[in-house]
């Protein structure tokens, strides 16, 4: 197989063998209005009203979002604002649990007959990638069949980060949901060819989804080098169909689609039941944790500190959401988990590399996956160059760190491709 | 809970640091160094020592007077003074070898900046500098002692310099005069496939540079191996044609300032007044290599071609 550079990072999949469980229900759940890419959703609910599980308690008619729902039954106390991982401000709704978990009477399986209500029942769902950005699955789905016909869906099973099992879990425990929901977004869409693409690393799974896929012949399963990041958007289409996404594009600029695994058998598992999107499957794991780790069935808005009591984190000196390679430092360990979290890894001694000078090695432009030039992006940022920055393809930068993490001098590199990023003024939006 | 770490991804790091790379350097330069010290005996040990001491003390001396973060920890100096000791004859008189040690590290390296700042390859800029400072002192060679009836020096010219001929095998084995790092090619090969092999330096610069020399010899009707065993061309391709901070980035760039250096050195060799270009050629590579960097940049992936922005 074709693919792209990267490095290899060890794997640390000690919790692969975790069969999923339900993690025990908080007393509290902090659900943010913004859990997407959009503007955030306006709260529907206010203190002192009583929710029950699956009601909507956020949501607006901008375009980039998707409804929030409550993932437990109980008392909302407050609707305060919440400062978000990435800086911005919010409003959250913090609900007490009654424990009874009462199920929202609206909620019944949708009826799905063609792409228009597929695409009205998932942005109902609540769902947004369950990959990383937060982008809305039924924008995606919405993509225009004439301009950007599609004809591949590539399923993303990569999980190339270490630690994270959850995406595993699911192809092992529930290989019927993914391969359902592949089939009902290729049938509705009317998407010919499915790649689900596994990482070489998870030979069981393999195994098991040829197997389950065998009579089933619009989808492959396609082995993925052992490699970071086979998981990122233009490195798995690449490995999957060749195919390059450019400058400014999107997948269906090339006609593919790429969609998490989970993604594909949640919508399987709404369109069954019309729950929409009010827990995760996370993985628990990392030094800092001394039992219990493995993965859960989460409420979302669940506290993390709820996650690091669970298994006993001691004195924990970083806190993910997410995996090492690109997840996000917790700076509270009240924040909660969110519809995009598939991992909270918590670690003890953490030891940072120090940052020295730069000794132009050209490691760096050796590892990059996109084959850019961090160290050159690096010099022009110092400079504030933007014509260099922009001859450099820095808005190419996928941010996946393979750069950072293979400088000798330990250089910030990623980070530093992002801020120059912010240099480059963005072009008019067309009219 | 407090005090938990907040840092941009990503949040692991590979082992290697600047101080593993510049140590595997010094230990691919050992053999040939070890090689230059048993043929010019203890002469030659003592000029490499003197060298790599005061390069180590200049680079702390410079770094705490400029009041910048100590780094002489990074090895890089002791690189820098290994490789111009070995550019030198061991009759150098040891004076001479730190006014090149000052050279290389003070003026070439600390007032640029530090460690991957410095335009030029601070031992071939001490290398050049003593050349023309101390001219014979720079070309009293000594003869290799397994050569010589007493161990006492007898100024002999190096290979490049004398017309009688010399035996491949002791090119290859260093019995021959010359420089204490360059007598060996053996050991310098030896060292650069290992520099290859752990992918500190990529194999195109040296590939290109000798194998420049080698066709233009062979052109031109010359003795092919004779010109790649001798003088300074094996340990100024795999060692100082490979410097991280003074040679482009890409391997496009590596093969075009690999083929330069390797022009130069054939004509300089052939046609010019010294009988050693390598030096010459590197640094003149050096001068060119950041207009080399900013014609060979990498075609990143999904890149297209700028569009004129329509007014
Ligand atoms: S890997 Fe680090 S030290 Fe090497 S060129 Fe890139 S930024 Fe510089
Ligand atoms: S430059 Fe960007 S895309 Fe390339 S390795 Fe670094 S973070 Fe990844």
């Amino acid at each position: 197989m074709k693919t792209l550079r990267g490095i290899h990072v060890s794997h640390d999949k000690a919790t692969q063998d975790c069969e999923t469980a339900a993690f025990p229900l908080p007393e509290k759940v902090i659900i943010p209005m913004s859990q997407h890419m959009g503007a955030p959703c306006k709260a529907l609910v206010k203190k002192g009203d009583t929710v029950t599980v699956g009601q909507k308690i956020g949501d607006t008619d901008a375009f980039m979002s998707a409804p929030i729902h409550s993932s437990v039954s109980g008392e909302v106390v407050s609707v305060e604002d919440f400062l978000n991982s990435n800086g911005s401000v919010c409003q959250a709704v913090h609900i007490k649990t009654d424990g009874a978990q009462t199920v929202c009477p609206d909620i019944k399986a949708p009826e799905i007959s063609d792409k228009q209500s597929l695409i009205a029942a998932v942005r109902e769902s609540g769902l947004s990638g369950l990959g990383g950005a937060g982008f809305p699955t039924h924008i995606k789905l919405n993509y225009d069949a004439v301009k950007t016909p599609i004809d591949t869906l590539v399923i993303n099973a990569a999980e190339c980060e270490p630690h994270i099992t959850s995406d595993y879990r699911q192809l092992i425990e529930e290989p019927t949901a993914v391969i359902e929901g592949i089939l009902m977004v290729q049938k509705y869409l009317g998407i010919p060819h499915c790649k689900l693409c596994i990482e070489a690393n998870k030979p069981k799974a393999i195994e098991l989804m040829k197997e389950k896929t065998a009579s089933i012949e619009s989808i492959d399963i396609v082995t993925l080098p052992q490699q970071y990041p086979q998981g990122a958007e233009k490195v798995i289409v690449y490995s999957a169909t060749g195919r390059i996404i450019g400058e400014g594009e999107l997948p269906s600029n090339q006609g593919v689609m790429v969609m998490n695994v989970s993604t594909a058998a949640f919508i399987k598992k709404y369109a069954d039941t019309g729950m929409p999107l009010v827990s995760k499957r996370i993985t628990l794991d990392g030094s800092a944790m001394t039992k219990n780790q493995g993965n859960y069935i989460v409420p979302i808005g669940t506290p993390i500190q709820n996650l690091l009591d669970y298994t006993a984190a001691e004195n924990p000196q970083m806190v993910l959401y997410g995996g090492p390679m690109m997840g996000i430092t917790l700076y509270d360990t009240m924040q909660p988990v969110l519809k995009n979290t598939n991992a909270i890894l918590a670690f003890k001694e953490v030891k940072l590399p120090k940052t020295t000078d730069c000794i132009r090695c050209g490691t760096c432009i050796r590892t990059c996956p996109l084959n850019l030039m961090p160290v050159s992006i690096e010099a022009a940022y110092k400079a504030k160059d933007v014509d260099a920055l922009k001859e450099l393809k820095v808005m190419l930068c996928m941010n996946c760190g393979c750069c950072t993490y293979a400088c000798p001098a330990h250089r910030n590199l990623a980070e530093t491709n992002q801020l120059a990023k912010g240099l480059i003024p963005r072009p008019a939006p067309k009219k | 809970m407090k005090g938990l770490i907040v840092e941009p991804s990503p949040h692991r790091a590979a082992p290697i640091t600047t101080q593993k790379v510049m140590l595997q350097v010094i230990i691919a330069l050992l053999p040939a160094a070890i090689a230059g010290c048993v043929v010019f005996g203890v002469k030659a040990a003592l000029v490499l020592v003197t060298c790599i001491a005061s390069s180590v003390i200049f680079e702390a001396l410079c770094r705490k007077i400029m009041k910048r973060e100590q780094t002489v920890s990074d090895l890089s100096a002791v690189v820098t003074g290994l490789l111009l000791g070995m550019n030198l004859t061991s009759e150098i008189p040891l004076w001479m070898a730190v006014i090149g040690s000052f050279v290389a590290i003070v003026i070439t390296k600390q007032l640029f900046g530090g460690i991957g700042q410095n335009f030029a390859n601070p031992a071939i800029v001490g290398r050049i500098v003593m050349m023309f400072s101390f001219t014979s002192a720079m070309s009293t060679w000594a003869k290799p002692y397994w050569y010589k009836e007493s161990a006492d020096v007898i100024t002999g010219a190096t290979p490049l310099a004398s017309s009688d001929g010399v035996e491949y095998m002791d090119l290859l084995m260093g019995r021959c005069g010359g420089c204490i790092g360059e007598v060996c090619a053996l050991g310098l090969m030896i060292g650069g496939l290992y520099l290859i092999i752990t992918k500190i330096i990529s194999p195109v610069t040296p590939l290109a540079f000798i194998g420049t020399v080698a066709v233009m010899t062979a052109v031109t009707g010359g003795d092919v191996v004779y010109q790649l065993l001798s003088g300074g061309l094996m340990i100024g391709a795999f060692f100082m044609a490979t410097d991280y901070a003074t040679t482009p980035l890409t391997s496009k760039g590596k093969l075009i300032f690999g083929i330069g250096c390797g022009l130069i050195t054939f004509v300089i060799r052939n046609y010019g007044n010294y009988p050693e270009g390598v030096s010459f050629s590197i640094l003149l590579m050096n001068l060119l290599t950041p207009y080399i960097d900013r014609l060979t940049r990498t075609k990143p992936l999904g890149a297209k071609p700028a569009v004129k922005e329509a007014k």
